[in-house]
């Protein structure tokens, strides 16, 4: 039954993946080209068409200002934190952002935001698993990084919305890897999971008893992970090329940002190469037919990338300490992402546990299966999953701003979710009939050193003398990982409305427009695209007609198959102009039969023309069906 | 059919429980605190205590392996991600329930923890936690100042003029290993303290668990109290110590 189906989604910085239980295991649903893994890629081609994953790929190098990747660096956050990644992402911005607002890409001529490309790979998804069913599919469970805050986690989900897939949970990745994990072992016991990916790190410890998946203690940094190693690559060649050949590709001309995108392909080969050769060759073709050429020695490789890995060595110990374990209490270390494909970072993570890896399951698929077992487990379960059950934690302390500016930590990171918290506050001023409280995420403790969550407004509160109402706020963080405010006045028993501003975020009239936009957009690119593709042929056939024209043929037509050629010539001219599909198409027709005679005497003059020993060329004649000769046209429609 | 329970705000600690038992919502027999007896339904939480909600008695000396068994269990009938077919009311219960679930788990799983919520339920509220001193320190923009405890006097004006001098140090980028060794000493010394504390609180939980008299129960919520409040004032300085090492 439909209804019942629930996919897992692995929505990853580098590469999607959809997922289902089939029977006793998961597996991941293919494309259309067969292939498990979407690229996380969102291009517009020329005709403002949306394409999603492979065949979006040599856009970021044809018209990179035409493509986007890694949207997921951006997913709830702002413009002030995004400074650094603007630097290393050719990211385009829309011209009119201000602060606190969501992040607005421009991708060709249009712009979206990062729910909204990230909503477009999953469409893509979506899409695959409908065909792999012959069913449709609207209920998801999604992956996130566990280190995702808040606004972070609420962009995925209206992501998912915009999508039209009802996400059921989000789950942390090292946590779904670990169900994938458990599924297969079946050992209780303490695991570390340890998830390098494209765009982010976690670090996961957890008590696996009995079918229960108790997350401890969880860490990470939602800004470390292969992209960065590849960018250190990048600016490394880029500096090469300064050196060696003289030419500035950070300066910005169209065909630098490709040869960029070039540069970023060679590297990721090389990268990957690497972790299988003990050396890599890098091969680039700069404009002016250049090439910028390197060997890269695994030892190189491994020396440039160690600060970038070594940043992963804080977290560990913090999650560690936090759990109150030593290394030598972890039984087992799990590897998630394709980053920790490298040698370098499994040394690494050997070193830290003081115990080998387990390389078992496929660092690229594994969380997408384990958000399968989950989407079975939320679906009721099977025989498989029925003793399952995920016990999550919110990775970072919530706070409020009290006066001062100072964090006041309502609930503790590591909590286990769904985790609660009251507070009480009065009014300042007789009369007052809101309050606004600043909710913050982040360990410090001052106010601006923590994410700013969001503002909350109360308001409804009954007009009372100052400091007589108890107003009782309840936050909970539910098994999402996202915050909930519900508030009441007590002596009245009043319910206080509240008005969320999500810093970075949408509101929920936002998206649900969006969620429209997107159906709409589907028609109207259709609709766009048939104009389009009718006014090139219209220009075609006026164009080469105007060509015809010199030909003597046109000489031999009467003077009122002319006028009514040359009327009908007019006419298309004139609603080529449009948008109206059926009129062109109409007046493409008609132009078409008008002319078939004149065509007819053009042919006549070919055949005697080649006769007497000329080229096509002479005759003025163009040649071939593709030059959009009406008549030769009509013959192979 | 259903007595709607009033709308379900969170427990205050210190509140009992309810006198009279509504009946289940689906099948009207006496509810216990969870689920029906009878049929099994998940029920609107009720303001009880974290004891209570475990179905313990109000004693200190707990078993972990049967609290962390008991989370388990309730766990997996309580869990949002057990309900996703249920209705819309279910859910939301289950949602409140198993934060209460977390947040009782969460302070009873840890002996510190546990012992400053019992003190809460009995009415006494620890120094850094009073409310008086937290407003001041809002109102001020200061940090809460807590009483040193007068034995520790010296030891602790000792160890922060050591501290200054280390951060002073540090600031100028020096290094001086005798300092460094006086501090490892001292922080050794208020860790010992620390675990002695932490015994001494066990002592006074075997006096309330098992006495039945009111005013040496009064006498080792007493003790506790001030073991506590010594052991934070402690902890709190051990944290200072590992910050300017780092």
């Amino acid at each position: 039954m439909s209804s019942d189906l629930i996919v897992g989604i692995d929505l990853g910085t580098t590469n999607s993946l959809v997922a289902y239980m089939q029977g006793d295991s998961p597996v991941v649903i293919p494309g259309a080209d067969g292939l498990s893994l979407v690229p996380s890629v969102v291009a517009l081609d020329e005709d403002s068409q949306v394409i999603v994953g492979n065949a979006a790929r040599r856009y970021l190098i044809e018209t990179p200002e035409r493509a986007v990747y890694s949207i997921k660096r951006l997913m709830g956050r702002g413009l002030e934190d995004i400074q650094e990644e603007l630097k290393l992402f050719p990211f385009q911005l829309a011209d009119d952002l201000n602060e606190g607002e969501v992040l607005r890409i421009k991708i060709g001529d249009r712009t979206y935001t990062p729910p909204e490309i990230s909503g477009l790979i999953l469409r893509q998804l979506k899409r695959n698993a409908e065909r792999f069913f012959g069913a449709p599919v609207t209920q998801a469970v999604i992956t996130v990084p566990a280190y995702f805050n808040d606004a972070q986690r609420q962009a995925s989900k209206d992501a998912g919305r915009i999508a039209g897939l009802n996400v059921l949970r989000l789950v942390n990745e090292p946590t779904a890897a670990s169900l994938a994990y458990g599924l297969d072992k079946k050992k209780n016991g303490i695991v570390a999971v340890y998830d390098l990916g494209g765009g982010t790190f976690d670090i996961s410890i957890l008590k696996l008893h009995d079918g229960i998946f108790e997350v401890i203690a969880t860490n990470g940094d939602t800004h470390l992970g292969g992209d960065d190693i590849d960018n250190l690559l990048i600016a490394i060649a880029v500096d090469d090329i300064r050196g060696d050949l003289g030419l500035d590709l950070r300066k910005g001309a169209r065909h630098n940002s490709e040869s960029v995108a070039r540069i970023r392909q060679a590297v990721i080969e090389a990268k990957i190469a690497l972790s299988l050769q003990p050396t890599a060759k890098l091969d680039v073709e700069l404009p002016d037919g250049k090439k910028y050429q390197r060997e890269v020695s695994r030892e190189m490789f491994e020396q440039m990338i160690q600060p970038i890995i070594d940043r992963t060595v804080g977290p560990c110990k913090q999650a560690l300490k936090d759990a109150g374990l030593k290394p030598e209490q972890i039984d087992e270390v799990v590897l998630v992402g394709g980053s920790t494909r490298i040698p370098k970072v499994r040394r690494l993570v050997q070193d830290l546990f003081g115990r080998v890896p387990h390389t078992d399951l496929n660092p690229d698929e594994v969380v997408a299966l384990g958000a399968a077992v989950q989407a079975n487990i939320l679906g009721g379960g099977s025989e498989m999953t029925q003793d399952m059950l995920l016990l999550d934690v919110t990775p970072l302390s919530l706070g409020i701003e009290v006066a001062g500016g100072v964090t006041d930590k309502i609930i503790l990171r590591n909590s286990t979710v769904p985790a609660s918290a009251t507070q009480y506050y009065t009014t300042q001023v007789d009369g007052q009939t809101n309050v606004a409280i600043h909710v913050l995420q982040g360990e410090r403790e001052l106010a601006r050193d923590c994410r700013s969550l969001a503002r909350f407004d109360l308001k409804g509160i009954p007009p009372m003398v100052a400091g007589l109402p108890r107003i009782e706020v309840r936050f909970l963080i539910d098994a999402n990982g996202i915050l909930r405010v519900s508030a009441r006045e007590q002596r009245s028993g009043q319910e206080a409305e509240i008005d969320v501003k999500p810093t970075y975020g949408l509101t929920d009239e936002q998206v649900e427009n969006m969620l429209l936009e997107s159906y709409d957009y589907a028609e109207e690119d259709f609709r766009q695209r048939q104009v389009i593709e009718a006014r090139q042929e219209a220009d075609t056939i006026l164009t080469v007609l105007a060509k015809e024209k010199k030909n003597q043929a046109w000489r031999e037509l009467t003077s009122e198959e002319r006028g009514s050629i040359e009327a009908l010539e007019k006419s298309l001219l004139d609603v080529g102009r449009g948008d109206d599909y059926h009129a062109i198409r109409a007046g493409i027709d008609a132009l078409n039969q008008s002319t078939m005679h004149f065509a007819e005497l053009m042919m006549e003059t070919v055949v005697s023309a080649t006769l007497k020993g000329k080229s096509m060329d002479d005759t003025g004649i163009e040649e071939g069906p593709q030059s959009g000769h009406p008549v030769a046209k009509a013959d192979f429609e | 059919m259903a007595n709607a329970e009033s709308k379900s705000s969170i427990i205050l600690a210190g509140q009992a429980p309810e006198e009279a038992t509504p009946g289940c919502w689906s099948c009207g027999t006496m509810r216990a605190a969870h689920f029906c007896s009878a049929c099994g339904k998940v029920q609107p939480p009720k303001p009880v205590d974290y004891f209570t909600f475990f179905g313990f008695p109000r004693k200190l000396d707990l078993d972990t392996a049967v609290l962390e068994k008991e989370f388990y269990a309730l766990s997996r009938r309580l869990h949002p991600d057990v309900f996703g077919r249920a209705n819309d009311q279910e859910r939301a219960w289950s949602l409140e329930q198993s934060s209460m679930l977390n947040d009782a788990y969460r302070t009873l799983k840890d002996p510190i923890k546990r012992s400053e919520y019992l003190l809460r339920l009995e009415g006494i509220e620890l120094e850094e936690q009073s409310k008086q001193a937290t407003e001041k320190a809002r109102a001020t923009g200061e940090l809460k100042k807590q009483v040193v405890p007068p034995d520790l006097l010296e030891e602790v004006f000792e160890l922060n003029l050591h501290l200054e001098e280390l951060r002073m140090q540090k600031k100028m980028g020096e290094d001086d290993p005798a300092l460094l060794e006086e501090i490892g000493k001292a922080k050794l010394s208020l860790e010992e303290k620390h675990d002695a504390l932490v015994n001494e609180l066990k002592t006074e939980w075997k006096e309330w668990d098992e006495s039945e008299d009111e005013s040496t129960r009064r006498k080792a919520l007493d003790k506790m109290l001030d073991v506590l409040n010594r052991r934070n004032y402690i902890r709190n300085l051990l944290r200072d110590v590992n910050e300017a090492m780092e």
